[in-house]
């Protein structure tokens, strides 16, 4: 018998699935039989037997990746894991919110920033007068006195769509690290370089990270 | 000693488990790779992409539902991140079937068939196949998918699996018409 048609018919559409080995055990019997009677269709399937040859030949020509997706990967999970995002409440958090802001109003959402923006200004500041006001005229923020390690510092807020490799890449940009956080108001202290900045430098550096506005919503100097 | 099965170590990534992290990516990585790096055709892309990948993994390995197997699951999320980045480089994702790269046009067929042997002719046939056909072929001949993992992957329904698949080789049998080797088929 001859198999004239353009379109496939049921047995000669399986042949590849044959060829590759992943029919069923009954397709596998049809196709099989239908093979044995067939010299036409046995002609095709040789034909489908070259190109599944050659198409491994071809995907295994391609190699294989450099050691720097691994790389990349573990210091996504550690920055994740560092941040608490994947196992506790943050995302669980950030989820809440997301739903909450995408029920409310635009004029309710900027009216939502304000607040926000307020209890930020309000929490710098009473950190600030308690420093301020324990240690005399030595200003200094409660950042520095956690850490205790030299360097340059800023605090950091991120945008929610932003991923963990968005993140990642931008510290990896400005040579940072997250040394703390998540603060109040989903600030992250970052040290920046790995030695001290000046104050001119580190502002600088600072007036760079803030155009990263898909990744960054916030980010100031910190002593 | 038997491995750890793919499921039981998404059951230790879901508990936070970093050293079956490793382990699942020593497992599947390269396939994963080299099925994105066919999607995409950039090798610095796809190893972005892959880290995308296993990062996912990571994620929502609590919310693995064994649907399907491991390796189709990775499958499925690194071409939904394949599709994605290129649609952020329209330029580039214009997937134009590449027969002019076939072979030198200063050649014609029969000498071009002369010059390489027909294994290599076919391989570039299948370089010079528009995304969606190379797709479809690369699950079912090199990843191994059944009609309905492939379904799965990418995301049609088992009988389109199959026409597509069909009309994939089709295409393969012209462009080697083109190339000088004609299979008489179809």
């Amino acid at each position: 018998m001859m198999m004239e048609e353009r379109e496939p018919n049921e047995i000669e559409a399986l042949l590849p699935w044959h060829a590759a080995g992943t029919l069923s055990r009954d397709d596998a019997a049809r196709v099989e039989a239908a093979l044995a009677r067939d010299q036409e269709l046995a002609r095709r399937y040789a034909l489908v037997r070259e190109e599944l040859a050659e198409t491994i030949r071809l995907n295994e020509a391609l190699g294989a990746p450099s050691p720097r997706p691994l790389q990349r990967l573990m210091t996504q999970i550690e920055v994740e894991a560092a941040s608490g995002i994947r196992k506790r409440g943050p995302l669980a958090i950030g989820r809440w919110l997301e739903a909450l802001l995408l029920r409310l109003s635009p004029r309710t959402l900027a009216w939502s920033a304000v607040a926000a923006v307020i209890v930020i200004l309000l929490e710098a500041g009473f950190l600030a007068t308690v420093f301020v006001g324990s240690q005399g005229h030595s200003y200094r923020t409660a950042a520095v006195e956690q850490a205790g390690t030299p360097g340059s510092y800023a605090l950091v807020g991120f945008v929610p769509q932003a991923s963990a490799a968005d993140v990642t890449k931008v510290l990896e940009t400005y040579r940072a690290s997250i040394v703390d956080g998540p603060r109040a108001g989903g600030l992250y202290r970052i040290r920046i370089g790995e030695g001290g900045l000046s104050r001119d430098e580190l502002a600088k550096i600072v007036d760079r990270i803030q155009q990263e506005r898909a990744v960054v919503r916030f980010v100031a100097p910190a002593d | 000693m038997q491995a750890t099965s793919d499921e039981a170590l998404i059951g230790r990534i879901a508990a936070g488990d970093k050293l079956a992290m490793h382990l699942l990516f020593a497992r599947h990585h390269v396939r994963v790779y080299r099925f994105v790096l066919r999607l995409v055709r950039d090798e610095s892309l796809a190893e972005d992409l892959i880290s995308e990948v296993f990062l996912d993994v990571w994620r929502q390995a609590s919310r693995f539902e064994r649907r399907s197997s491991v390796g189709t699951w990775l499958l499925a999320i690194g071409r939904h991140k394949a599709l994605s980045a290129l649609r952020k480089r329209p330029a580039q994702a214009l997937d134009e079937e590449r027969t002019a790269a076939i072979q030198d046009p200063a050649d014609d067929p029969e000498i071009a068939v002369q010059k390489k042997d027909k294994s290599e002719i076919l391989r570039n046939c299948l370089n010079g196949l528009s995304a969606e056909h190379r797709e479809i072929i690369d699950l079912v001949y090199y990843h191994e998918k059944s009609v309905e993992e492939a379904a799965g992957i990418v995301g049609i329904p088992a009988n389109t699996v199959k026409t597509r698949m069909f009309h994939a080789r089709k295409r393969l049998s012209e462009l080697l018409k083109a190339a000088g080797l004609d299979r008489g088929w179809p």
